[in-house]
């Protein structure tokens, strides 16, 4: 059984002691070359590893969240290293009001009352009971890409730098029109608050009509339970809808007929226009789209082929077309979209470039099956202001130097 | 039939006609402008529902029911002067929002524009609970849930009253000498009241 004791890492350090023996040649292909010993086994050589209770990325892969604050803090998801629609669940963007609250499964309790015949209680358990959907939808910070609307961006900018606040999963749970027929919501609620069981009882005032429409109350994402940051055990999900009302680690529903007016929803996540108003209640997340590749801080080796990617998400239905410019506007051309296109999901586009080696400026643009057209920067800053907050779905550009160098560069 | 009323004020404001800004103010009590597709309000569940879950009781709805409405609705008995007000915040508050709050290193708290003007889509101006926020009821409503920032939910409501106080008085909204309770809470007129208006988009070729 010699052969069976000899470990991977023995026959490298026996390959470092004796390189030129023929064996060792036949297992370390390139290994003078590569410099890099390990990489360069042949696996066809070696027995593989065991297998083990949790997977994990290859060493070689490292995509991490881009951390900033603390419990109030924001993680942004890294879309440049991320393919398909789906987001994993440990890259998945984040935003707190006051931390990940640690909330044990078996005393967790929903409540739903106020305008209702039966002011109900139900458990984790009775939750995951109920007959249940499973549905794929993004979900976006309303305040991401605020980095973009402005004349004059940074260029050292990257994906998840600048729009990170964006992932998309395939969620589980219980529709919230199920709950309420449990409950006998009264006819006269038109509102209902979302409160979660965090720091900041994070809380939301939330039309009954999403309720009726297409709201969940998720407990799983990509199949398995909701993680903590994402709101276990349970959490609201609004399809379509900014980030901030789909209140995680949700507690509490109140039915009522008027909106609660709460800090969220008012000094928070209210979008200030030219006219000396401000929008409330501006849910929806309008089409927006934003290459991911290339972009900062890659850099373009050679001219030649380039795989122009990247994502397009709208909360009013389904991506329509996706279309690119590579000359910062003047001409535009159709992508291709990944099939299915799925309404209020990640929705991937592709094009296919030669660059010729001279400066190039990328952008994309959506349109929604609404016939909305992703607007400019200038459009966008016509409508509400130049410092207008919240929903900054404008046109986003790439700039490609000839050295092959990429900044953001919008207008 | 509301809801379509609501549709019709929209494409009046998207044509940029000026309206009376009262008409445009979101009315509490209103339901959204939003179109949805009806499905109803019974799902699939079967007659008399599923079964699951259990009657909440009176004292489980009390701990949990902390929400205070725009019309004063959810605020407990109690009162502050504003200098009980003002010593609270020194001792408490002070130390995150600045001696008059409108230090650091949290939020701001307090100033007014010249006319309590609301240019915030034009200039960089900080937002403050006396230039922005529509309502005081938001303020009780969000320091008893979440104030302290180290000791969230920890506050009496005596202490919230006079925590309002205080910010309520730094923002020039109550006198040297006030009592602030629930009626002066639910009453008071913020100065940006009449500046939120009904989300006007609804997707279509126009940017809004």
């Amino acid at each position: 059984m010699a052969d069976d004791s000899i470990s991977r890492r023995s026959l490298i350090a026996g390959a470092a002691a004796a390189a030129g023996s023929a064996i060792t040649a036949s297992v370390l292909k390139g290994a003078e070359t590569a410099g890099v010993a390990q990489d360069a086994i042949d696996p066809t050589k070696v027995p593989g590893d065991r297998p083990q209770v949790l997977g994990s990325r290859s060493p070689h892969e490292t995509p991490e969240k881009l951390v900033s604050g603390s419990v109030g803090g924001v993680t942004r998801t890294p879309l440049q290293d991320l393919y398909g629609t789906i987001t994993p669940a440990d890259l998945h963007f984040e935003r707190h009001h006051h931390g990940i609250p640690r909330v044990d499964p078996d005393a967790y309790r929903l409540l739903i009352h106020g305008m209702v015949d039966r002011p109900m209680v139900f458990t984790l358990d009775e939750i995951r009971r109920f007959p249940s959907v499973t549905r794929t939808y993004f979900l976006e910070c309303s305040g991401n890409g605020g980095a973009g609307y402005t004349e004059s961006p940074r260029p050292d900018m990257s994906p998840q730098q600048l729009d990170g606040l964006l992932s998309g999963s395939e969620w589980t749970g219980v529709p919230v029109k199920t709950l309420f027929a449990e409950v006998g919501v009264h006819d006269a609620a038109s509102w209902f608050l979302a409160e979660g069981s965090d720091a900041a009882v994070m809380s939301r005032s939330i039309p009954v009509e999403k309720a009726w429409d297409d709201a969940l109350i998720a407990y799983a994402q990509n199949g398995e339970a909701i993680r903590p940051e994402q709101g276990y055990p349970a959490r609201l999900l609004l399809p379509g809808w900014e980030g901030n009302a789909n209140v995680k680690w949700i507690r509490r529903l109140e039915l009522s007929d008027r909106p609660f007016m709460t800090r969220d929803e008012t000094s928070r996540y209210t979008d200030p226009l030219a006219d000396g108003t401000a929008r409330i209640f501006s849910f929806e997340i309008d089409a927006k789209s934003l290459i991911t590749y290339p972009a900062h801080p890659v850099r373009l080796e050679s001219p030649g082929h380039v795989g122009i990617t990247g994502y397009a998400w709208t909360g009013r239905g389904r991506i329509e077309q996706v279309e690119i410019s590579v000359d910062g506007g003047a001409t535009w051309a159709d992508a291709q979209l990944q099939t299915p296109v799925l309404p209020k999901a990640l929705t991937r586009f592709s094009y296919e470039w030669e660059w010729d080696g001279d400066p190039a400026h990328l952008m994309s643009r959506a349109v929604d099956e609404t016939g909305y057209v992703q607007p400019t920067v200038a459009q966008m800053q016509a409508a509400r202001g130049p410092r207008s907050r919240y929903h900054y779905n404008t046109i986003r550009g790439w700039r490609v130097e000839s050295d092959g160098s990429i900044g953001f560069a919008t207008v | 039939m509301r809801r379509f009323c609501w549709i019709a004020l929209a494409t009046v404001l998207a044509g940029c006609v000026p309206v009376d800004e009262s008409e445009n103010v979101v009315p509490a009590g209103e339901s959204s402008a939003r179109v949805f597709v009806d499905r109803g309000g019974s799902d699939d569940s079967p007659e008399g529902g599923y079964g699951y879950g259990r009657p909440a009781t009176e004292a489980e709805i009390a701990a949990w029911d902390i929400d205070v409405g725009p019309d004063g609705a959810g605020l407990p008995a109690g009162s502050a002067t504003v200098e009980d007000g003002l010593e609270f915040y020194a001792a408490k508050c002070a130390v995150c929002h600045g001696a008059d709050g409108t230090g650091g290193p949290n939020d701001v708290l307090a100033g007014r524009l010249p006319g309590d003007a609301f240019p915030f889509a034009n200039e960089a101006v900080r937002s403050t609970v006396g230039n922005y926020w529509p309502y005081a009821t938001t303020l009780f409503d969000y320091i008893r849930r979440a104030m302290p920032f180290d000791a969230p939910g920890s506050l009496t409501d005596a202490e919230v009253y006079a925590s309002v106080a205080a910010v309520l008085h730094l923002n020039d909204l109550v006198p040297a000498g006030a009592v602030v309770d629930a009626q002066t809470i639910a009453n008071l007129r913020m100065p940006s009241r009449d500046r939120f208006v009904r989300d006007d988009r609804t997707g279509g070729p126009t940017i809004r």
